[in-house]
């Protein structure tokens, strides 16, 4: 599995990796971790000629407070946001996905950042920031914009990312007290989800006030169960609330059908996971 | 009893849970594999391989790839004479057998995505790599037949100009064999008065995925041809080297250095070991090919790819009066070493440890426009037993008694060993009711049924399945005779050596060719033993044909079974040989020696001379005998009599998710008979690395084409293997009925995993949703078939 030849350039600021992106171009791609870029360059998928290395940009590693929010380095390594204090208390599901990445060695070098540039619809951190109303910071030529989850995911391995821009992080509003779960489907446990779902939510006094439900792997980019959502929030979290919510998964969302599952055996999957996501939150 | 007979009073080793010698370098890697391997001036191939399953080859433009940096020559078949040599197949399993020529490098028309067209060299392996990218080749496509159900049809024909898809049918009939009844009378007799159950089961192709990819180097330069490669069967593959290139074989040394894996995937004379062979020949350097893991999934051998139809007739308590077989199997596009053979053994294999009147095996083989299959882990075996052992679940729950009263009705008795099955094998020992009412205990079998009913009764979405599976198997491979009986082209003996150094170190060389084994370990415990010498002064070396001049190499669970035995009668000739030295130095007449404590000894005194003095005193050669021989070092080749049969019972109990289909396995239980057992860490290993591969084609593995003969699961992605996060503990005990055909009373274990886990595990699955009326989950149980079936089961209800 040898790649073919390319350049390597490996900055360690933001402002000389869009540099580099700025005079390579589309002949570049950027590796944040290698999780994926590596089988498709070994596999001979693609061939870039310059690759260029966001791995000593420190800036971009590690999680910070920011008040009413937390910010997730793009360089943060999944073995890292698994166990970070800060995300475990205000994104909670978004350790539960994490600590379900792939396997340890996986995890070890893949980063956050990376994996939600890569945008593969059966990433399991899609769904989580865009359940929890993450912001993606995208720093380019003109500087940095923000955009919400509902715009960064475009399409099948599609961003809002331009050509000379990069993901430098990803802002989770906090939600502190949320109880999670991530319920991830899979035949073998390094596998890619055959459809998951993440559950985040908050309950006081038996009333469901905040519901927030990501789906994995049910079309081509990560979804959000809004009808599930709003058939929870302002319920008593009864078993049969939960079970009526979830049986609206499925809405709306258009999975793949490959050989692991066809298309309606998701759909009918998806149900049951929300409903066990649910549950699992809700402390069941 | 003589003196030879005679074992080490204190038998220390056997029996001893040693660490494996070989551990330290294999798991570190800081070893000779082979493509570690870098000699002056070596080049490095890269393989243009064919998109297509079936194309006629117009056209192949090499001069871009040829002005590629580094590039030394691009070749296509064209470009060599009949020195390339071909690839043979050993086991023509009938006279009229249709078997394709197999040319190393496609000529004109290629027959499997995968195939190899054209060769490019260079001085590195990336600059192989990119010029084989830049090679084009025109294709004009040919309908392809990928599947057996279309094979067998012959509407698309794989080679046609064989006029047909079938290439062998092979027969065996109880009545014909006069070893039984008439199957075709016992089923129309069953189906007036009994119970006829008919099924049709599939052997989804699997991928042998060793850890290690195949890798080849061959250096021209030396007196010799030296060629590494990761086999198993550097001696059988010396062979076949010169038996078509026409190199005579005393100028060819072949070397399996350490081999990370094959499970019959390196069973093989490769095309890429012949082009290997041939290009370095013709450039006159040394040349190395190291497949990539896309191209081992899709172009080293694939194992299994039947379709089993069956009939099995009954009366009505359950006791079987028949099985007829009808097989299907897959061969690839070409027949492969062993790969017509492969289904053969299953022959003898269907009525696993039951008593059958009568019994009819048919096995076609079939070509198609897919990657060739040869032996994987069990080889034909694990085919029947999944077989039998899923329609002994389903006569029992046709009777409506348990499946373990039903196999205990139709097995053979402790007491009825040796007992000659209606498939013309003697089964030499064994004992089922033992290993099966161990394997009861240690499972909780009558705990797990109650709360099996209770989730019947509760209708709970998780509900409970037992899975059962009394397996035997036919290893130790192989009696020459019957061998030769069956047409296949060697023979099974093997060969061993001791060898003694001056200092009283002990060299084992063994014809076994380990490939992850512990041959090491194992073979060093066996003569520590046997000449009274410590473990650590046992060195065995194996796999080069100059240093291992003869042998079969490791397959088919015989190196212990047959190497090991071959391995004691060379010791005890070391033994024979030294005794009259010992006499001769001890001052003692040659009557009055015996060998005891490791020591020969003169009968009752303390006087006695070690193995290793012995061998001090020999190199000297000071005071030896008159017309003795300054030498120790003795030879033996062991060709068996019979074939090895361990046994065992094992036990799964599977949980099955309602509501998506997942299956998740709660408790494996299994109580393994293989006679004596030498180190059991080995055996525990080779057991649990069994158990896991064929639970792996039960729920997991699948090698899959789409329509027009591609590979679809050509990566680790699609192609599921396990890892250790997916398997539950296994428990594992033994019962011991020991070997009567060795005399270390042992059996083979490298298979016995394998072929025993696969039914266990969909029976349990079957068992737990066969109150819903579902009667088969075909492999693998994935959780989408197994919810479908639910499925319309509950809609059909």
């Amino acid at each position: 599995m040898i790649p073919a030849s390319f350049d390597y350039v490996a900055p360690t600021t933001v402002e000389e990796a869009l540099a580099a992106l700025a005079q390579y171009g589309d002949e570049a791609k950027i590796i944040a971790g290698g999780q994926s870029l590596l089988p498709v360059l070994r596999m001979r998928l693609n061939a870039p000629e310059w690759v260029i290395d966001l791995g000593r940009i420190d800036s971009l590693k590690g999680v910070r407070d920011e008040g009413a929010s937390i910010l997730i380095g793009a360089m943060t390594r999944h073995c890292d946001v698994a166990t970070d204090p800060l995300v475990a208390e205000h994104a909670t599901l978004v350790a539960r996905a994490t600590a379900t990445v792939a396997d340890e060695q996986v995890r070890h070098r893949g980063t956050f950042g990376g994996a939600l540039a890569h945008a593969d619809p059966a990433g399991d951190l899609g769904a989580p920031a865009l359940a929890l109303d993450a912001e993606f910071v995208i720093a380019g030529p003109a500087g940095e914009r923000v955009v919400p989850g509902s715009e960064f995911f475009q399409g099948l391995f599609e961003t809002a990312v331009s050509e000379d821009e990069l993901l430098v992080g990803v802002r989770i509003p906090k939600h502190t007290g949320w109880t999670a779960h991530y319920e991830k489907f899979v035949r073998v446990a390094h596998q890619w989800p055959i459809c998951a779902v993440g559950a985040t939510l908050k309950v006081s006094g038996g009333v469901i006030e905040g519901a927030a439900i990501g789906l994995t792997n049910m079309g081509a980019t990560p979804l959000r169960a809004a009808g599930v959502e709003a058939a929870l929030v302002g319920q008593q979290a009864t078993e049969e609330v939960v079970r009526n919510a979830a049986a609206l998964a499925a809405d709306g969302a258009e999975p793949p059908s490959d050989l692991n599952g066809d298309a309606d055996y998701r759909r009918h999957l998806v149900m049951v996971l929300t409903r066990r996501a649910i549950t699992k939150a809700l402390g069941g | 009893m003589t003196a030879v007979d005679a074992r080490p009073e204190q038998t220390n080793e056997i029996g001893r849970d040693r660490r494996r010698k070989e551990d330290a370098r294999l798991i570190t890697g800081r070893t000779r594999w082979t493509d570690n391997i870098n000699l002056p001036g070596m080049l490095h191939l890269a393989m243009v391989r064919s998109p297509f399953a079936h194309a006629r080859i117009t056209g192949i433009d090499t001069s871009a790839a040829e002005d590629s940096e580094g590039v030394v020559t691009v070749l296509a078949a064209k470009d060599f004479d009949e020195s390339l040599g071909v690839c043979i197949n050993a086991w023509p399993i009938t006279p009229d057998q249709k078997t394709p020529a197999h040319p190393p490098i496609a000529i004109d028309r290629v027959t499997f995505a995968g195939e190899i067209v054209a060769i490019v060299a260079a001085r590195s392996a990336a600059a192989a790599r990119d010029a084989a990218e830049l090679v084009e080749v025109d294709y004009e496509e040919l309908p392809a037949v990928v599947s057996l159900e279309e094979a067998v049809k012959d509407e698309v024909l794989a080679h046609p100009d064989l006029g047909t898809n079938k290439s062998a049918l092979w027969v065996f009939d109880s009545a014909q064999a006069g070893t039984g009844g008439n199957v075709d009378e016992a089923i129309a007799s069953a189906k007036s008065d009994g119970i006829v159950i008919e099924r049709t089961y599939r052997q989804q192709r699997l991928i042998p995925a060793f850890m290690e990819p195949r890798s080849v180097v061959c250096d021209p330069t030396g007196e010799q041809i030296t060629v590494w490669s990761a086999t198993q069967i550097p001696h059988i593959l010396r062979f076949a080297f010169a038996a078509t290139t026409g190199v005579p074989e005393s100028k060819i040394r072949v070397i399996a250095p350490d081999v990370g894996g094959g499970f019959g995937g390196k069973l093989q004379q490769t095309p890429e070991e012949m082009i290997v062979f041939a290009m370095a020949r013709r450039l006159g350097k040394p040349v190395k090919y190291t497949e990539t893991r896309s191209e081992s999934l899709l172009s080293a051998h694939h194992g299994r790819d039947q379709i089993q139809k069956l009939t099995l007739s009954a009366t009505k308590d359950g006791q079987v009066t028949g099985l007829k077989v009808e097989l299907d199997a897959n061969l690839g596009a070409y027949v492969a070493i062993v790969g017509g053979g492969v289904p053969v053994l299953g022959a003898f294999m269907f009525n696993a440890i039951y008593k059958f009147p009568a019994y009819q095996f048919n096995c076609q083989t079939v070509l198609t426009n897919t990657t060739w299959t040869d032996a994987y882990r069990g080889a034909g075996r694990p085919e029947a037993t999944y077989a039998i052992e899923r329609l002994m679940d389903e006569l029992a729950a046709e009777v409506g008694v348990d499946p373990l009263e039903i196999r205990e009705k139709n097995w053979i008795k402790h007491e009825e060993f040796p007992f000659t099955t209606i498939a013309g094998l003697t089964y030499d020992s064994g004992n089922y009711e033992a290993a099966t009412a161990k394997a009861k205990e240690m499972f909780g079998y009558d705990a797990l049924r109650a709360e099996q009913a209770e989730r019947r009764a509760n209708n709970d979405p998780v509900q409970l399945g037992i899975g059962i599976s009394t397996f035997t198997e036919m290893c130790g491979l192989a009696p020459s005779r019957v061998l030769g009986s069956l047409d296949y082209g060697a023979g099974g003996w093997e060969h061993a050596q001791v060898r003694l150094t001056p200092t009283g170190k002990v060299e084992v060389i063994t014809g076994a060719s380990a490939h992850g084994q512990g041959h090491e370990t194992a073979f060093s415990q066996i003569v520590a033993d046997r000449l009274g010498v410590p473990f650590e002064d046992v060195e065995v070396l194996h796999g080069d044909t100059q240093i291992a001049a003869k042998g079969y190499d490791t397959y088919g669970s015989r190196s212990l079974v047959v190497g090991g035995e071959a391995l004691v009668r060379a010791a005890d000739k070391v033994l024979e040989k030294a005794k009259p030295i010992a006499a001769h130095l001890l001052e003692a007449s040659v009557d009055d020696m015996e060998f005891t404590g490791g020591r020969w000894t003169v009968r009752g005194t303390d006087q006695g001379m070690s193995i290793g003095e012995l061998s001090t005193a020999v190199f000297a050669a000071h005071n030896l005998p008159d017309g003795v021989e300054a030498n120790l070092d003795s030879e033996a080749t062991f060709d068996p009599e019979n074939f090895n049969f361990p046994h065992g019972t094992h036990l799964c109990a599977m949980e099955v998710d309602t509501e998506t289909g997942q299956v998740k396995m709660r408790k494996y239980v299994c109580c393994d008979d293989i006679g004596n057992i030498i180190n059991p860490l080995i055996v525990a290993g080779q057991v649990h690395g069994g158990l896991v591969q064929g639970i792996a084609q039960a729920l997991w593995e699948d090698a899959v084409y789409d329509d027009a003969g591609t590979l679809v699961s050509g990566s680790f992605v699609d192609y599921l293997l396990p890892t250790a996060a997916d398997t539950i503990s296994f428990e594992i005990d033994h019962t011991t009925s020991p070997a009567t055909t060795n005399t270390l009373g042992t059996k083979g274990v490298g298979e016995a995993g394998t072929i025993a886990s696969t039914p266990a595990v969909v029976n349990a699955v079957v068992d737990a949703i066969r109150p819903l009326g579902i009667n088969d989950i075909e492999m693998p149980c994935t959780p989408e078939r197994v919810w479908r079936a639910i499925n319309s089961a509950q809609k059909g209800a």
